[in-house]
């Protein structure tokens, strides 16, 4: 397995997705997978005003370098990144980015996918809705 | 003990943060649970409610020291 898998992680009030080709390029990289989640206008046909984030800074670092640490040991990895935005996020702004380099696309493919189902089970940080009417916070309740 | 509060629990509670040292007579997460819905209610309407001690997830029969940081997490909802 590679032992030298460098890793971005960080929560930032604004992502920059045109820094991530730079920060996920690596000379033993042939191939680049990125994952953005962005914010969408309707949830259930009810317009979205904004999305609120917040996060337990601490504990959510530690849980996006957990991740990072299980992607080490399942695929052959040079890069990885994880960042997530906190703060209010506007209509079409990203909100997380995730993604890998390797060798080869198997590799970072799949690791993407595993970084952002991963990240959405167990990293502690909560989403806030707001509609021109109302505001929820996202699956708190059943 | 510090007590934290996260997403919805922060709005049902009220606060971002309690500095419990007080609360001596809890020495378990299942103690501050039941003493955390009883005096909110609204606590036990939630999909889950998870209790995290020094940034790790604990179990209810987990013990609780003086100097903990307890925080309150409820479902997640990142990404």
């Amino acid at each position: 397995m590679e032992v030298n898998m460098e890793r971005i992680i960080e929560l930032v009030e604004d992502l920059d997705p045109g820094k991530v080709y730079d920060e996920l390029s690596h000379p033993g990289s042939g191939a680049i997978c990125v994952f953005f989640g962005a914010v969408r206008e309707a949830t259930k046909k009810r317009k979205v005003s904004h999305l609120f984030f917040e996060a337990y800074e601490n504990m959510a670092l530690k849980e996006m370098n957990r991740i990072a640490d299980e992607i080490e040991q399942k695929w052959d990895l040079n890069k990885v990144i994880i960042k997530h935005a906190v703060g209010n996020k506007k209509v079409q702004e990203p909100v997380v980015i995730v993604g890998a380099s390797s060798a080869h696309r198997d590799s970072s493919f799949e690791a993407c996918r595993y970084l952002i189902d991963t990240l959405k089970e167990k990293v502690p940080i909560w989403k806030k809705e707001f509609f021109d009417d109302d505001e929820v916070w996202v699956s708190a309740h059943p | 003990m510090k007590i934290l509060f996260f997403g919805i629990t922060r709005d049902i509670v009220g606060e971002t943060m309690v500095d419990a040292r007080d609360l001596k007579e809890i020495g378990t997460v299942g103690e501050l649970r039941d003493l955390l819905n009883a005096k909110y209610p609204r606590l036990k309407d939630l999909s889950s409610l998870n209790f995290a001690i020094n940034e790790e997830l604990a179990e209810d029969f987990e013990a609780i020291s003086v100097n903990d940081e307890i925080a309150l997490i409820p479902p997640v909802s990142g990404g």
